[in-house]
């Protein structure tokens, strides 16, 4: 038991990242990551799921017993998912369409469980949205930066089909069309995707390294992943 | 073993059950919330897709609310939205299944003319992998255009050219577009037999 100060958002999105340090929730990291639209809208709604289930978890944890705590955790997630993929089939019903299976298998974020085990079920309220804010967004820019690259390397757009998420605001045309008629297909299919993850931890890695000489970082990042 | 070591798995329960109960709850609830949202967004979809494989200038009825549904002889409900123009039959948009996907049904929409050619199909919800078989969507590919213009009589063979017919597959995916053509082909099938019970007034 420990009562830790909640990780900032620095920590979520750089020393302790989810999908960079941690590879939590890979799957819909892969798969999702085709384009830079499809990425925010899974990372907002993973984001907006995470910061429920970790204050929801938070706030009962004075009745989660030892033994039942992971099926607890397993409810209140599924729920929540379920909860927020009924929202979005209402008001972005074209996103919905779009992410199709990848809504419900937010469940299956490993990233929520290990946030909910980790984090929320020991520390009060205020303090777990914030650390589920932080380590969302985290993995939800990963999934971003991903699908703009991919998307870009892949069909030569960037950011096309914005209004599924933005409605009016957005339009079908992209932000940016090089024209091309045959993209890197490698780009947009599984593989691709590892290899392109692969270099981003391997980019992170080395500016790491660089930019950090003293010891600091790595003593909190080691204090994180034993938590 | 004390008192308190015997009682927990109905302890346990109970707080388990709790959850299950509030869970239950706020299901219901944003269920509640978003039944009419959803349903209004599912018929303009709907309308959507019909007007897109129903010749749109042929008919002057609105085939979203003059629909029948039916069972065919496997026992599926079909629905079948029917065109009319001026109470005479032109076309009808059927819906179909393909149990065989390469991850759950694929539900698609199929225009047919009067006739028996089909005038448009399109993808209604599929669950196929992303990148590959997800290319059935019109939105992602123009593969499913193929299929305007097709017929019993007129294609050679209703099968993807990997096992021998007239349609493409996509590079990588193979299962995805052969249950589509197979659930295309046994559409107009039923169609061409069931036609006079389709149009039948009523």
């Amino acid at each position: 038991m420990n009562h830790r100060r909640p990780g900032t958002l620095l920590t979520g999105l750089w020393h302790n990242n989810p999908a960079l340090v941690q590879l939590l929730g890979l799957c819909p990291l892969l798969a999702v990551s085709n384009t830079a639209i499809n990425g925010l809208a899974l990372g907002i709604a993973t984001v907006v799921t995470l910061v429920i289930s970790n204050t929801l978890v938070s706030a009962t944890r004075r009745w989660l017993i030892e033994e039942i705590r992971i099926p607890v955790y397993v409810l209140l997630i599924a729920g929540v998912v379920t909860c927020v993929g009924m929202l979005m089939n209402a008001y972005a019903h074209g996103i919905y369409l779009q992410l199709g299976i990848f809504i419900p298998l937010i469940i299956t974020n490993c990233m929520i469980l290990a946030r909910a085990e980790a984090y929320a079920s020991r520390n009060h309220i205020a303090a777990a949205a914030q650390d589920a804010l932080a380590q969302g967004s985290g993995f939800a820019i990963v999934l971003f930066t991903m699908g703009a690259i991919r998307e870009l390397l892949g069909t030569g757009t960037l950011l096309a089909n914005s209004h599924l998420l933005f409605g009016s605001i957005g339009s079908a045309a992209p932000l940016i069309n090089l024209q091309t008629d045959r993209g890197l297909l490698i780009a947009i299919l599984p593989p691709g995707a590892f290899i392109l993850l692969g270099l981003l931890i391997a980019t992170k890695n080395a500016m790491h390294q660089a930019v950090n000489s003293n010891n600091q970082v790595r003593r909190d990042r080691e204090h994180d992943l034993l938590e | 073993m004390n008192l308190s070591d015997r009682s927990a798995p109905v302890r346990d329960a109970l707080v388990l059950g709790t959850f299950a109960l509030a869970v239950g709850a706020a299901l219901l609830l944003v269920n509640r919330i978003t039944a009419d949202t959803v349903e209004a967004n599912k018929l303009r979809a709907l309308r959507q897709t019909l007007q897109i494989v129903l010749p749109g200038d042929t008919h002057n009825n609105d085939p979203a609310e003059s629909k029948l549904t039916l069972e065919d002889e496997h026992n599926n409900q079909r629905i079948a939205y029917r065109a009319f123009r001026d109470g005479q039959p032109v076309a009808a948009a059927i819906t179909a299944s393909a149990p065989d996907g390469y991850a759950g049904q694929i539900e698609l929409l199929v225009g047919v003319s009067y006739a028996g050619v089909i005038t448009g199909v399109r993808v209604l919800s599929h669950q196929e992998t992303p990148g590959l078989g997800d290319l059935i969507d019109a939105k992602k590919s123009s593969w499913i255009i193929e299929f305007n213009g097709e017929s019993l009589s007129q294609t050679r063979i209703w099968k993807v050219r990997k096992d021998g017919g007239d349609f493409d597959q996509f590079t990588g995916a193979t299962i995805t577009p052969r249950a589509v053509v197979r659930a295309v082909k046994q559409t107009l099938e039923w169609y061409m037999a069931n036609r006079q019970r389709i149009f039948e007034p009523s």
